[in-house]
């Protein structure tokens, strides 16, 4: 069939965000190649791997297994919102930083959104729930140790 | 992926009528449809979104049981406190089920219509022989890599695993899956491959799940889900069992479920194992006698012959699980 392209407006990082999306567009091609957030990964495209992750009212989801359409209306959260304003990192964020909990990085955008929820979901309590509440963002490096560690600092500076 | 159109559906009825064409597909959490789609399995020419219906996601428990409505996300039924008391194995099936941003974005209706993650099925382009995907066309599976092939209610023209969790917990616990006004026993929803493998679901063309009840009882208050994996999470079962018990006042069994997951083309009643137990005292060598029967009628594949041994003592490790915490 022809592809048909509607005009769809996202809320992303609290801004509206107004584009050109055909039905089949993931709200992950729609973030990196129309908005230019290139943040958010694109890993294995098949939600086998998380690197994707982004929030959707606050909850996280894979951006390639979400149509861009179904966004709609929606609060979308990328890694480029999670900063303060003043441009301050989120304390996920730093204590990414400050446990060197990555060595390739392409993974990172979506552990830390993963972790972000992970710890609002209060499944951060001891390094075995971290483990298996943190098994869907696959990590190549297997930056694995210093993730755990990173979630763990992070959620008890946020308790 | 092939272009199709989006549709954000107006009501239910609306959305059966628009389904029931040919080149449709309802879209729910889409981490199936998707997913299908990019490896071009699925080919919808349209797609109809029924996630902003109205009053289908809801989660309800009370004396007469359980009722999931089909587009309450598995995440929230399995962190449901009244789910986790009153039907231990369907909240346990579905934590142990994808990962957290699957299970925030998947829906109950959809996670019974998961398609099997046969890699033959999943990859029109290196393997076109599939009954199961273009009927006639063969299978590619029968002379390839079968490890995570099915040993039960397989047939000549497909071997492929049905994969889901929450399923094989429903069909331990008699529930009844709601298609609207008609309903259908879970054991009978989910078709055996036979000679028309393609033929997966009780389902007429546009007609949708709506809900999923389970009846209360001692045997789902006291049930669990035990799942192997290959790896230690995040992975589809090698095998798995939902089990609930209930024991009389002499300390029998007076009723025992029992279903198996990731041996079988659809999720998997072991009602030899039930039958074996009911009214005997449960000691560890009627346990193990019993379990030995989960494989009754296997025809295991050169590389999942182990599932023989191992379906049979998880089965053992669930009741013996069961009977402790009855007995504690």
């Amino acid at each position: 069939m022809p592809s048909v392209t509607t005009l769809l407006t996202l809320s992303i990082n609290g801004q509206d965000h107004v584009f050109e999306a055909e039905g089949r567009t993931t709200l992950l091609d729609a973030l990196r190649e129309q908005l230019h957030l290139t943040g958010t990964k694109k890993g294995c495209d098949q939600g086998q791997c998380g690197a994707c992750t982004v929030h959707l009212d606050g909850e996280r989801v894979l951006s390639c297994l979400t149509l861009a359409c179904q966004a709609e209306g929606r609060a979308v959260t990328t890694i480029e919102g999670l900063a303060g304003p003043d441009g301050a990192l989120h304390a996920v964020q730093t204590a990414f930083l400050e446990e060197d909990a990555f060595q390739c990085g392409f993974c990172t955008p979506g552990q830390i959104m993963s972790a972000v929820a992970c710890i609002r979901e209060g499944h951060a309590g001891s390094e075995a729930e971290i483990r298996e509440y943190m098994a869907g963002n696959l990590c190549r490096c297997g930056a694995y140790p210093h993730i755990v560690a990173a979630v763990r600092r992070a959620a008890e500076g946020l308790a | 992926m092939k272009a199709f159109s989006y549709h954000r559906a107006s009501g239910l009825e609306a959305a059966r009528q628009q389904a029931a064409t040919t080149d449709a597909a309802i879209l729910a959490g889409g981490t199936t449809l998707l997913d299908l789609a990019k490896c071009e399995v699925a080919r919808p020419e349209q797609v109809i979104d029924i996630t902003r219906l109205p009053g289908l996601d809801e989660i309800t428990v009370d004396a007469q049981g359980l009722r999931l409505g089909a587009l309450a996300r598995m995440a929230r039924v399995a962190e449901d406190a009244a789910v986790r008391t009153a039907f231990p194995a369907v909240a346990q099936a579905l934590s142990l089920s994808a990962s957290a941003q699957i299970r925030n974005m998947a829906t109950i209706g959809g996670n019974l219509l998961q398609r099997t993650r046969c890699a033959y099925f999943r990859d029109p382009a290196s393997f076109p022989a599939c009954n199961r995907r273009t009927p006639g066309s063969g299978c590619a599976a029968l002379d390839g890599i079968t490890t995570n092939h099915a040993l039960l209610g397989t047939s000549e023209a497909c071997i492929a695993t049905y994969p889901g969790d929450l399923a094989v917990a429903l069909v331990a616990l008699d529930a009844i899956i709601h298609l609207g006004e008609r309903q259908v026993a879970a054991t009978d929803f989910f078709l055996l491959p036979g000679t028309t493998p393609e033929r997966e679901f009780a389902l007429a063309p546009g007609e949708i799940i709506t809900a999923v009840t389970l009846p209360a009882s001692r045997a789902a208050r006291r049930s669990t889900y035990l799942k192997l994996r290959d790896r230690a999470s995040y992975e589809f079962a090698t095998v798995s069992v939902a089990a609930g018990l209930e024991l009389d006042a002499e300390c029998r069994v007076a009723t025992l479920r029992v279903a198996l997951g990731g041996v079988a083309t659809i999720p998997w009643r072991a009602r030899a194992v039930e039958a074996a137990l009911t009214g005997r005292e449960p000691t560890p060598e009627a346990v193990r006698e019993a379990c030995l029967l989960a494989m009754q009628g296997a025809t295991p594949r050169p590389d999942n012959r182990h599932k023989l041994e191992l379906a049979p003592r998880l089965v053992a490790r669930a009741i013996e699980t069961l009977l402790w915490e009855e007995r504690a």
